[in-house]
């Protein structure tokens, strides 16, 4: 049942408990369960809101980050990344292979604050060596969830 | 003027379907249970296949049985899905949906008088294609209380000295049942027995929430007296391609061929490369959309206990097939008034022959929210229907 209830409320956090039960063919209480136990193995770490945010009034600006770091003695990159994690103007912070170490995914109200934050905050750290700043122009597509418009359905209403 | 028709084709009733349909397309905003193929999309890197056909030129005919690769495929799929083994240059073909086969298989193995036995409720195409073949088609009316599977007393009843092929129409469409093994062998004895043909029509055979399908190919003897009828519109999501195939015996693929050559030359080029696609790597997809599918399929269950309206578990197709004899009204009745009073669209279950009166079949090709609105609608329109017969 695990994976199951998983990638369902992964596309839907909202759908209630005695629904989930019934989909999944099993008990309430086992879902309360199953989901308390996902949260305290912290594999479900939030119920977080896809939010189209260009639809709205409000200004953001996100930007990706590429980051090349000196890994620390004993600590590897644990350490750098969770320094610039800290920031909560920072989305998500990846560990990359290839040719750059951190990727860093930054929202800011305007462009002059995520380039503060870049000059100021992530270059001065002792072990970044490097930055490039790439500023997201459009999202098409988040979690697996495409903003274009829903289509409607275009099937005939009755077919054998 | 002499009249240009044919009495054989003016004499087969139009689909129950057809008449529903022209009532619920005159109604702007209505909603449907209605629909017989699946809502996806066909998963993109199969479409993109097909684009990428296209943009290499392959807009030219196949040989007449289908892309070698294709019928290739279609052996190795088969194998691993049913450890059955087929001869591609010999044994397979492919065709414009399952529905072409069923036509041309029924043509290619029917003398005038022999008896096509078909299983009803059931897929509307075969009694009009035993009909256009020349043949007599005899129908079995399955029972709700054997969860309308087909049993061996039901078949043995129905044979007679000119019974030459048996349609095995499951997981069924519309009543969502299975054949699982134990069901197949009971009745492959008989039909080795009286020496007849199968043609089993195993279109959504990737759609079933018990155990694995079971084809009857798979049994026995079986294989070498079997028509297996299979496509791509229900598992991928493909009803649009308009891609089936068959596999049998040799000598029967041969004579198909030869009707398929002539009426149809060969399946649509750009379907059949995206098919290859489909066959190599669309396992994964078919488990997503089965998982959505069992989903629903257990939603709308617990909603039919909820609101008291008997249905037994259907574990194939994307069909439930509720009964709604205890509102003492037909099926078309019910359907027309459900349609009228809280303009939900969902089909008789006489539009699948006689022993479909008394049922309705839901379809669960929609998304949860959608099946939502709608089953609250069909709680409300039960919920009136009581009331009125206790006031009466």
């Amino acid at each position: 049942m695990r994976e199951e209830l998983l990638a369902i409320i992964e596309k839907n956090s909202r759908i209630d408990l005695k629904e989930l039960a019934v989909i999944l063919g099993v008990e309430e209480i086992d879902v309360v369960n199953e989901l308390a136990a996902l949260e305290a193995e912290g594999i479900i770490c939030g119920y977080h809101t896809l939010i189209n945010w260009e639809k709205t009034d409000i200004e953001k600006v996100s930007a990706l980050i590429e980051v090349r770091v000196t890994p620390q003695r004993g600590q590897g990159f644990d350490s750098i990344a969770e320094r610039i994690y800290k920031y909560p103007e920072v989305r998500s912070v990846y560990l990359m292979s290839g040719a750059y170490d951190l990727m860093v995914i930054l929202e800011g109200k305007t462009l002059r604050e995520v380039s503060n934050f870049v000059s100021d905050k992530l270059s001065t750290l002792d072990s970044v060596l490097s930055t490039a700043t790439h500023f997201i122009l459009k999202k098409y597509k988040d979690h697996g969830t495409a903003f274009a418009t829903k289509k409607e359905d275009e099937r005939e209403m009755i077919t054998p | 003027m002499r009249n240009p028709l044919a009495d054989k084709v003016v004499d087969i009733k139009p689909s129950g379907i057809r008449k529903f349909f022209d009532i619920v397309s005159e109604m702007q905003d209505a909603i449907s249970l209605g629909v017989g193929e699946p809502d996806f999309d066909t998963p993109w890197h199969i479409r993109d296949e097909g684009i990428y056909s296209l943009e290499k030129g392959r807009t030219f005919y196949t040989s007449n049985a289908g892309l070698k690769d294709l019928r290739q495929e279609i052996c190795n799929t088969i194998r691993r899905k049913q450890g059955v083994s087929y001869d591609w240059q010999h044994e397979v073909l492919v065709t414009v949906g399952g529905s072409e086969a069923i036509d041309i298989g029924l043509r290619a193995m029917c003398n005038p008088g022999d008896e096509v036995l078909i299983p009803q409720p059931s897929y509307v195409s075969y009694e009009p294609c035993a009909i256009l073949a020349g043949a007599t088609p005899v129908i079995i009316d399955l029972k709700a209380e054997n969860e309308f599977r087909l049993t061996a007393e039901e078949l043995e009843a129905a044979i007679t000295d000119k019974t030459k092929v048996l349609i095995l129409p499951f997981p069924n469409n519309p009543t969502g049942a299975i054949m699982e093994k134990s069901d197949l062998e009971a009745i492959a004895k008989i039909i080795e027995e009286h020496d007849i043909f199968v043609m089993s029509d195993e279109i959504y055979s990737e759609l079933t929430y018990k155990e694995k399908h079971v084809s009857i190919i798979s049994l026995p003897g079986m294989k070498e007296r079997t028509v297996y009828i299979n496509g791509f519109s229900k598992a991928y999501a493909m009803t649009g391609w308009r891609l089936g195939y068959c596999c049998g015996p040799a000598a029967i693929i041969q004579q198909m061929t030869k009707i398929h050559q002539f009426a149809i030359m060969c399946a649509p080029t750009t379907s059949q490369y995206a098919a290859v696609e489909a066959l190599k790597n669309g396992d994964p997809d078919i488990e997503e959309m089965r998982t959505a599918y069992n989903q629903r399929r257990r939603f709308l269950m617990n909603a039919f206990r909820e609101m008291g309206l008997e249905c037994f578990e259907p574990y194939g197709a994307f069909y439930v097939f509720p009964c709604i004899k205890e509102f003492g009204m037909t099926s078309e009745e019910f359907a027309t008034r459900f349609l009228e009073e809280e303009k939900v669209a969902a089909v008789p279950g006489t539009a699948f022959g006689d022993s479909g009166e008394g049922y309705l079949r839901i379809s669960y090709a929609y998304s949860l929210e959608k099946l939502k609105t709608a089953i609250g609608r069909l709680g409300h329109f039960v919920e009136k229907l009581r009331s009125e017969q206790n006031n009466k």
